[in-house]
């Protein structure tokens, strides 16, 4: 009875979950020009339409760049701070940490408000400097989480069997510590890659024609020209989602 | 304490970061302070005044907070139940509910906002389903109002408040429930006895980060309210592009960071920074 029980609440709260992601696939194959779910035939057009429009490919490039750059900056940046941290016992690291992990508690719209303040005064607004400026901010929290945990479970000993066979700093750090996180850096990269790839609220602020990322695009067409071309690119992110999560799932289970 | 040569290498490895959020993000905020306090007339509260005694953007402020705090409340419920059974369920449950949880954690609030108002809107499944089979008659007023927007966020809350109960509950020792039910106590007496009094920091910190993120979020209350159900992010943005009321959008914004601050303080006084950390992590 019990069983029977928790079985019905997993299986509606995961419907609530899911309901919306399944619920966009028809709607992307409708053969009409409107959104609509689809009666009888099926269509790929709004996949073509999709695939050969050069604004929607030109969008997807632009979200591609941004990420990747935004990704690196990231990465390199929560790295070096987390082995640096690692590597002294400055009573600064409170101090530090707490800097690195404001912009996650900001409200979405304060931490918006401060890029547009920001690159209205260097001039750098609805520019591909301006938004992986904008996106590494929001990112950046993210990144050094993911290295402080992937350091916090190094053990001390690897630096000290390092040093004591003659290796120093540059070296231990180098060849010792950073091949041993190096799942903490593949995941630091991963998650600010997709955080730049999916964010909207900072790039609606610090964007306008110039660049315009896929998340932009499909904000507009939610606002002026509501088509099924949206649902078709929402199931290609669900897809590519769906998949690179699969793939993590392997990676781990494998490790 | 900087005789080691490690220790020169390490700050100068670690102060690049912090470094470029205190110009990239404490500067401009500080910044953002200056403009909430500018008036065309100098230095004054005039912004603040306005905020205080402008019934509009009072009403807005109180539906931010009831909204919030009603999709709090929920998200926080399920969130608790799906991490119950992510800790104590069967292989397959926890499978279920993972990708359950992950794949909606992943994808961006936009597409999962676009996809509740094809579900809720006049003509979309909700309606159309219950509609045909026949439980009602007229279409339900689900999109553009607030319940469509509660419904959207709490979707979009739930895997964020999943990850720190889940957390507090796997540092729970299975034997002190194995020891509560073999003493013979019910299902609800261990978890009202054990389990809840054991996952409370995790509770608390999921209650505060999703207000927190409610407060400040603007993509689904925009998309699945429509306009009429305006809360005070996307009240800031309209400000600010469509007015070019800056000082106002700069002082809510300022008003916003105090409360979640203030919450933020509160959380860490009662749990203690060291277990948030842990819960974090």
């Amino acid at each position: 009875m019990k069983q029977v029980a928790s079985w019905t609440g997993i299986a509606v709260a995961v419907t609530f979950l899911l309901l919306p992601l399944v619920v966009i696939i028809p709607l992307s194959l409708t053969p009409t020009s409107f959104l609509s779910f689809p009666t009888g035939d099926l269509s790929l057009r709004h996949y073509e339409a999709l695939f050969t429009d050069p604004k929607w490919i030109g969008s997807a490039a632009d979200s591609l760049i941004v990420a990747t750059l935004s990704a690196v900056v990231c990465t390199l940046l929560s790295v070096a701070m987390a082995s640096g941290l690692w590597l002294t016992n400055t009573r600064l690291a409170p101090v530090f940490i707490t800097i690195a992990l404001l912009p996650i508690v900001a409200p979405q719209v304060v931490s918006a408000m401060i890029v547009y303040y920001l690159e209205a005064r260097l001039g750098i607004l609805d520019s591909y400097v301006g938004l992986v400026v904008g996106h590494c901010v929001v990112a950046l929290p993210y990144a050094v989480i993911a290295m402080l945990v992937a350091f916090s479970r190094l053990s001390r000993s690897l630096e000290r069997a390092s040093r004591s066979l003659g290796a120093g700093t540059w070296t231990t750090l180098w060849r010792v510590l950073l091949p041993n996180v190096k799942s903490g850096i593949f995941g630091a990269a991963f998650l600010s890659f997709v955080i730049s790839w999916d964010e909207v609220a900072v790039t609606l602020f610090i964007s306008g024609l110039n660049v315009m990322t896929l998340p932009k695009r499909i904000w507009d067409g939610l606002r002026f020209d509501i088509n099924p071309v949206i649902a078709s690119v929402s199931v290609v992110m669900i897809l590519l989602t769906t998949i690179v999560l699969i793939v993590q799932a392997m990676r781990k289970t494998k490790s | 304490m900087l005789k080691h040569p490690a220790n020169w290498l390490g700050l100068s490895l670690a102060l690049p970061l912090p470094t470029l959020l205190v110009l990239a993000y404490l500067l401009p905020l500080a910044g953002v302070l200056a403009w909430s306090v500018s008036t065309p007339a100098g230095i004054g509260f005039g912004h603040y005044r306005q905020i205080a005694t402008d019934p509009l953007i009072l009403s807005i402020l109180w539906r931010t907070l009831r909204i919030c705090t009603v999709v709090t409340l929920v998200s926080v419920v399920i969130a608790y139940f799906l991490a119950y059974h992510l800790r104590f369920g069967s292989l397959l449950k926890k499978r279920i509910l993972l990708i359950g949880v992950l794949i909606p954690f992943w994808l961006s609030a936009l597409i999962r906002a676009f996809a509740w108002l094809m579900i809720l809107r006049g003509n979309g499944l909700a309606n159309t389903f219950l509609q045909s089979v026949g439980a009602i008659s007229e279409p339900l007023a689900l999109a553009r109002n607030e319940l469509g927007v509660m419904i959207g966020m709490v979707h979009f809350l739930v895997p964020y408040a999943v990850l720190p109960i889940l957390s507090s509950l796997q540092h729970i020792d299975d034997r002190l429930l194995q020891a509560s039910r073999s003493l013979g106590a019910s299902f609800w007496r261990s978890f009202k006895d054990i389990l809840l009094p054991l996952s409370s920091s995790g509770l608390l910190a999921a209650t505060v980060i999703v207000f927190v993120f409610s407060l400040g979020f603007f993509v689904t209350p925009s998309v699945l309210g429509g306009g009429r159900v305006v809360m005070v992010a996307e009240y800031i943005y309209l400000q600010m592009f469509q007015l070019s009321n800056w000082g106002l959008g700069a002082a809510l914004s300022a008003i916003l960071m105090l409360i979640v601050v203030a919450l933020m303080l509160l959380l860490i006084r009662i749990v203690g920074i060291r277990r948030l950390m842990d819960t974090a992590s």
